[in-house]
């Protein structure tokens, strides 16, 4: 994107009076700034930011949905590798540990009520980032998205701040109910978990079980060396797997050994697949 | 936000380690006392030689409480008080001082002949001596222990209510802490500033309601009960501020019968359940959705309902089961007595309904 064209901003705020806000309070100032859009949910925004491609996000944290952090991970993922990935600014009433991982993070965020001279100070800090970017990308001519790399990191960050430690022990067994009847699935079986809606489908050699544990709750209950995620709702048990191919496009995917499926890995995993 | 872990409160601990030093201190105080009754008796008798008396009366008492003091810590049910609870702490006792009795003069009688200060068994030769010796000693025995007993029980009770104050206190500050959240207060203030600069008419209406709900909130403690259309005019307060919240994602209905608005019912027992519903029902569903609320008689019972729209209780049931359910079960029982009742059911469209029951009062 060329630099005479106005900076294109999204706002993805589900309290339409504070959307509004915001948008009225950008418009004091960063006069040049385009809203393409304002959306009410982080699914939305996700959508929404790929259709339109802006240069600027404005992320509320809780949406309904997917919320503000799972969104812009989601969003980093699907991003195309060619473009610049957009700067984000997190937007919050009142979340201490998100504010605490912010700052360490260097992540821009925005308190609501949003005060006038605290919004200038951020914008002024995203005009910067955005004229070195487009700086760099003149200088280096680089085909790998400027930024995208950087978000992924932070958001990587991010994410794991705000997942519960870790339980003690890790679990042994999962319990599955199957019919009237519970089933005692030992965890050491289990080749990979993934979220489907409001289950977990658990996946053995042979077996396919269900179970209703959010994986948020499971995760933390899985011993880390032994089960690595690979995307937002799949865990996979690293000795299951057999091999890591890329494609065309970058992507990384996994076959395992006793399943037939790939598995898709997200850019914001994908760290930990590296040639030894 | 993450809960802290609050203060432990002293929980009985599966082992029991035992207190040598208070036992010596019990022991001491024992032979203090052994001590003052071989005195008496020397002062009453004072024609007889002090030293046997004694001899008695200390092998007689410190018997008596080594069994009682560490026999004590043998009962599982002496975990908490100290004492075994019932007919075991009679029979310990009894036994003790029978044990004692027997074991001290034995003991005693031993002494006595190898050091030559006394014939044996001449302490109680004579039956009406004998008799007093087994009366002093049954006597001095349960007076010994009334006094560890009231003692250890004084202290647990201390402790008890210690324990029930700080949990009363942790208990307020959680449920003021659930009312006034950050999150919830920050969002009203940010739709305040911005209502103040787009229309001011609403923003004074959303102030009013503001400060309607923090009046209730931060005096509820006051008051135990006020009427139902008290508790409704509440409801509807906050109701009000989440709406203009959430917009066109937030209706309601407050349905409250004329018949029923006068009658008393526990201050701000809706909230818990109205807050439950907006937080893990409506607000993760994107398209949003309605809430009731309704007060209706039941033959002798009056039920509130709260009903949403919202995503339903799988995934997050065990957040909504907690906090919110429990005080105000908690509330109902305290107030009503098992004639209360609560449930949380899932309604088969999607989204819950809570329901309170307690009694009617004409």
């Amino acid at each position: 994107m060329s630099s005479n064209q106005p900076a294109t901003a999204l706002i993805a705020e589900d309290e339409p009076l504070l959307a509004e806000a915001l948008q009225a309070e950008l418009a004091q100032a960063w006069p040049a700034l385009r809203v393409l859009a304002t959306v009410g949910d982080g699914t939305s925004a996700v959508a929404q930011a790929l259709a339109l491609q802006p240069e600027v996000l404005f992320f509320d944290i809780r949406m309904p949905g997917l919320g503000g952090l799972e969104a812009a991970a989601e969003l980093a993922d699907a991003w195309p590798a060619d473009k610049a990935f957009p700067a984000l600014v997190f937007v919050t009433a009142y979340d201490q540990y998100a504010v605490q991982a912010f700052e360490a993070q260097a992540v821009d965020y925005l308190l609501k009520p949003v005060q006038p001279a605290r919004l200038q100070k951020t914008v002024s800090k995203v005009q910067l980032a955005l004229a070195g970017r487009a700086q760099a990308a003149i200088n280096s001519g680089a085909d790998i998205s400027p930024g995208l790399d950087q978000a992924l990191g932070q958001l990587r960050q991010l994410l794991a701040a705000g997942q519960a430690p870790a339980a003690a022990a890790p679990i042994k067994v999962i319990q599955a109910s199957v019919g009237s009847s519970i089933r005692m699935v030992p965890v050491a079986e289990v080749l990979y978990f993934e979220a489907a809606d409001k289950y977990i489908r658990v996946l053995t050699a042979s077996h396919e079980y269900l179970i209703r544990t959010p994986l948020k709750e499971l995760l933390p209950q899985l011993d880390a060396q032994v089960f690595w995620q690979i995307h937002r709702g799949t865990v996979v048990q690293a000795e299951a797997i057999d091999s890591v191919h890329r494609d065309e496009s970058g992507k990384l995917s996994l076959s395992l050994r006793g399943r037939p499926e790939k598995l898709a890995v997200s850019r914001l995993y994908a760290q930990q697949f590296r040639a030894m | 936000m993450r809960p802290e872990p609050g203060p432990i409160s002293a929980a009985p601990s599966a082992v029991r380690t035992i207190d040598w030093l208070a036992k010596f201190r019990h022991m001491l105080q024992v032979m203090a006392f052994a001590l003052a009754i071989a005195t008496l008796q020397y002062a009453f008798v004072p024609d007889k030689p002090y030293g046997p008396p004694l001899v008695y009366s200390l092998l007689i008492a410190t018997i008596t409480w080594a069994v009682i003091d560490l026999g004590r810590e043998l009962f599982p049910s002496s975990a908490e008080t100290g004492w075994p609870q019932g007919w075991s702490a009679l029979a310990l006792v009894l036994g003790a001082i029978v044990l004692g009795y027997v074991g001290g003069t034995g003991i005693a009688d031993a002494l006595c002949q190898y050091y030559g200060w006394y014939p044996p068994g001449a302490g109680h030769q004579d039956p009406s001596q004998l008799r007093s010796s087994i009366l002093i000693t049954a006597i001095a025995g349960i007076v010994g222990s009334f006094y560890f007993y009231a003692v250890n029980k004084s202290a647990y009770l201390q402790r008890k209510m210690t324990e029930a104050r700080q949990h009363a206190s942790e208990a307020r500050l959680k449920l003021l802490e659930t009312q006034l959240e950050p999150h919830m207060l920050f969002n009203t203030l940010a739709n305040l500033r911005a209502l103040i600069g787009s229309d001011p008419q609403r923003a004074q209406v959303m102030l009013d309601h503001m400060i309607a709900y923090l009046r209730a909130t931060l005096g509820a403690s006051l008051q135990a009960t006020h009427t139902l259309q008290a508790e409704f005019d509440r409801v509807r307060d906050y109701l009000e501020l989440m709406a203009i919240r959430m917009g066109p994602r937030l209706s309601y209905t407050l349905d409250l019968p004329e018949a029923l608005a006068q009658h008393p019912v526990p201050t701000l027992l809706l909230q818990p359940l109205v807050e439950n519903s907006i937080k893990h029902g409506l607000e993760p569903k994107v398209a949003g959705g309605h809430i009731t609320v309704s007060a209706r008689r039941e033959g002798q019972h009056i039920v509130l309902d709260v009903i949403d729209t919202g995503v339903g209780l799988s995934g997050t049931e065990s957040q909504r089961t907690g906090f919110g359910m429990a005080q105000v079960r908690e509330r109902l029982a305290s107030s009503h007595g098992a004639e209360s009742a609560i449930e949380l059911v899932a309604v088969h469209a999607g989204g819950t309904r809570a329901t309170a029951r307690f009694p009617y009062q004409a």
